[in-house]
């Protein structure tokens, strides 16, 4: 029986080890990542004006949309749309690389709800985000 | 030999319940690697383009105290 307590014992301490080791950190160097980061910043410089008039606007899910498209002449607003559609697919492709990269594909729509709250809340004062089904300035 | 049909179910509840333990969401690093990220992609563009300003702003500020 004590045998039996210790090999127990030692599989628990085992167990707790490694679930320390592997929440410890989550590993966002990879090249993968460092690659989104800078297509992310590069377009941001040009999304921004967007972002402070109100044009586009944070959601909820962790992504960008056009929330007033009347502000934006008729003429930019096709660039726009294009802006935001890679915005969001790098945006998209940075979650799934995080996931991946930490051994965890499944952990992709976590990343996304992180990020997601992480964008809002961090969000610029000016810029409209996406709270409780509607739009809040911050 | 009884204790032995006890103790073994018993060893392999407490495995698989390790097991979920390893692979439970570590939430609050997500959040930091996210941040991180943010800062990064959310930088202005001057801090980007001149990495060297903020020291001469602080050497500014130091002079003017």
């Amino acid at each position: 029986m004590k045998r039996w307590i210790g090999m127990l014992l030692g599989v628990l301490a085992l167990s707790f080890s490694a679930a320390t080791f592997a929440a410890a950190d989550i590993e966002i160097n990879t090249p993968g990542v460092t690659a989104l980061k800078q297509s992310l910043r590069a377009r941001f410089q040009d999304l921004r004006p967007y972002m402070d008039s109100g044009a586009v606007g944070l959601t909820a899910d962790g992504l960008l949309t056009v929330r007033d498209a009347s502000s934006v002449p008729l003429a930019a607003r096709q660039a726009l749309n294009g802006l935001i559609a890679a915005q969001n697919g790098d945006r998209n492709a940075l979650y799934k690389e995080i996931a991946r990269a930490n051994g965890h594909p499944e952990w992709e729509g976590e990343i996304r709800s992180i990020f997601a709250q992480r964008w809002i809340q961090r969000a610029r004062p000016g810029w409209w985000v996406q709270s409780g089904g509607g739009w809040v300035q911050k | 030999m009884n204790k032995t049909w006890l103790v073994l179910p018993l060893a392999g509840a407490l495995l698989s319940a390790c097991v979920t333990i390893n692979i439970y969401f570590p939430a609050a690093a997500a959040e930091k690697a996210a941040d991180k990220i943010i800062d990064e992609v959310w930088q202005s563009q001057q801090g980007a383009a001149k990495p060297g300003d903020k020291p001469a702003a602080d050497a500014q500020k130091e002079e003017t105290k």
